[in-house]
């Protein structure tokens, strides 16, 4: 059974059909890498995972769980799904340890004591223990994002989503940034990312989505994929990044 | 003319009596009014993203009322009305209630400047970690909005306190019923409305300093810079 279970999934903005049924199964400790041009639905794709966007139609299943509707509170919901930003949304006026602490104190209902020492763990894992008492304005933006992975991660999240996590950043802290998650990889965490990192997807994702005008074109893993796209459109998205 | 100001000294008491009056009006009514503004604030917040509620509905035309009438008005209305109505009002009372209601809604609309130029990634964060709209709000959003907006909530706050004048008119013994007392017994208007006029412009000043001393504290994370 498939950790994350997505059937035929539909999403419309106004006219504009972004999602035209969305077939995926991600295994749990699974790492999948959805690539494609910008439009193609990728990072909507990923907010319907979190709900952050509502779909129209079909399901999501999570765990046994159905996710979508009324079926999950938010409260529930991001104790499965954690989610990283391109753009990072720290909590400006919160230092690096209160960012991590806010979602266990106030959604989990954790005691003090306790979402101080889950935050400190969390913390060390991203390297940003030095800094538990910094503000996000005196950080870089690769430690910025390392702390905001180090929040989605306090909520002891099934699967972290990671919508173009690195986009935003300098060239020279992409790398620590990939790090990060590389290792989150190798200790079995589930991860659906939508990147623009190609080096990233083939050598660290176990499969590659390729969607394109809304759907998914092409799946497979990523060695296969990138050296023998089946379709134009991939051969011709891989020849314009790579 | 000479300036005698020996003849205002009898009157001292009155002075710090008023002065006293001022302070903890502007204090009590300061407070009560941000709080109310925040209240107003957050459930009219809803309404800038489709239907407004009825609630939100009545709490727009409490703030377009205090807004849109003069002050005076607002205190003659409570002082005088209320007690037509059968409800009996004492004049503190009334002036606290007028000066909290006004605060409350100019601040409340201040506030929501602040509020509506949350960056929308905030809010996603938020609901991303499962806080709901109330703890997103108390959390979250609240915060840097009011420091967003805090010139102009100082400016409000003193706006205020210097309006709190107009209590005098239902002879609450504050600073300016002194002054008024004070001229009507000793005939020397332009020593004592100097002087009152001084201790106003300290109160301004100072008030002014003790909000951005607070300020700096409370927004400390704004400074950004290396760590």
């Amino acid at each position: 059974m498939a950790l994350v279970s997505v059937k035929d999934l539909h999403k419309s903005f106004g006219e504009l059909e972004v999602l035209k049924g969305i077939d995926l199964e991600v295994e749990a400790g699974e790492v999948v890498s959805i690539i494609g041009r910008s439009g193609s639905g990728k990072s909507t794709l990923l907010r319907c995972l979190n709900q952050l966007e509502r779909h129209d139609w079909g399901t999501i299943v999570l765990a046994d769980q159905r996710l979508d509707g009324a079926a999950m509170s938010p409260g529930e919901l991001s104790q499965n799904v954690g989610m990283v930003f391109q753009s990072f949304n720290l909590f400006p006026h919160k230092t690096v340890v209160e960012n991590v602490m806010l979602a266990p104190l106030v959604v989990k209902q954790t005691p003090r004591g306790e979402a101080r020492r889950i935050a400190e763990s969390v913390l060390a894992k991203v390297g940003m223990s030095e800094k538990v008492d910094a503000y996000p304005a005196q950080l870089s933006g690769g430690q910025q994002q390392r702390v905001a992975i180090a929040r989605a991660l306090a909520m002891n999240p099934k699967v972290l989503l990671c919508d173009e996590v690195t986009s935003a950043l300098d060239p020279e802290l992409v790398g620590e940034v990939l790090r990060v998650l590389e290792e989150l990889a190798r200790e079995g965490m589930t991860l659906i990312l939508v990147t623009h990192e190609m080096k990233f997807a083939r050598d660290v994702s176990d499969r590659v989505v390729f969607m394109h005008q809304g759907r998914i074109h092409e799946s497979g893993d990523p060695q296969t994929l990138f050296t023998q796209p089946r379709t134009p459109e991939l051969s011709q998205f891989i020849a314009s990044v790579l | 003319m000479t300036l005698d100001f020996s003849t205002l000294l009898p009157y001292t008491d009155q002075i710090l009596h008023g002065l006293m009056t001022t302070l903890w009006l502007t204090a009590v009514t300061t407070m009560a009014g941000i709080a109310l503004a925040i209240v107003v604030a957050y459930l009219r917040d809803g309404a800038s993203k489709g239907r407004p509620s009825l609630v939100s509905r009545l709490l727009g035309g409490y703030v377009e009322v205090i807004r849109n009438t003069p002050f005076i008005v607002q205190l003659f209305f409570l002082f005088f009305g209320l007690p037509a109505l059968g409800i009996p009002i004492s004049a503190t009372v009334a002036a606290l209630l007028a000066m909290t209601l006004n605060l409350g809604a100019y601040t409340a609309e201040i506030l929501r400047a602040g509020i509506d130029s949350t960056q929308r990634g905030q809010h996603e964060a938020a609901r991303a970690l499962g806080l709901s709209r109330l703890q997103s709000f108390r959390h979250v959003v609240l915060v840097p909005a009011f420091s967003r907006v805090y010139p102009s909530l100082i400016s409000q706050c003193i706006i205020v306190m210097l309006g709190s004048a107009v209590v005098s008119q239902i002879s609450v013994f504050d600073l300016t019923y002194a002054a008024n007392f004070i001229q009507s017994r000793n005939f020397r208007g332009f020593e004592v409305y100097l002087v009152v006029t001084l201790i106003y412009l300290l109160l301004a000043v100072g008030l002014r300093l003790a909000f951005e001393f607070v300020g700096r504290r409370l927004f400390a994370f704004r400074q950004g810079g290396s760590a």
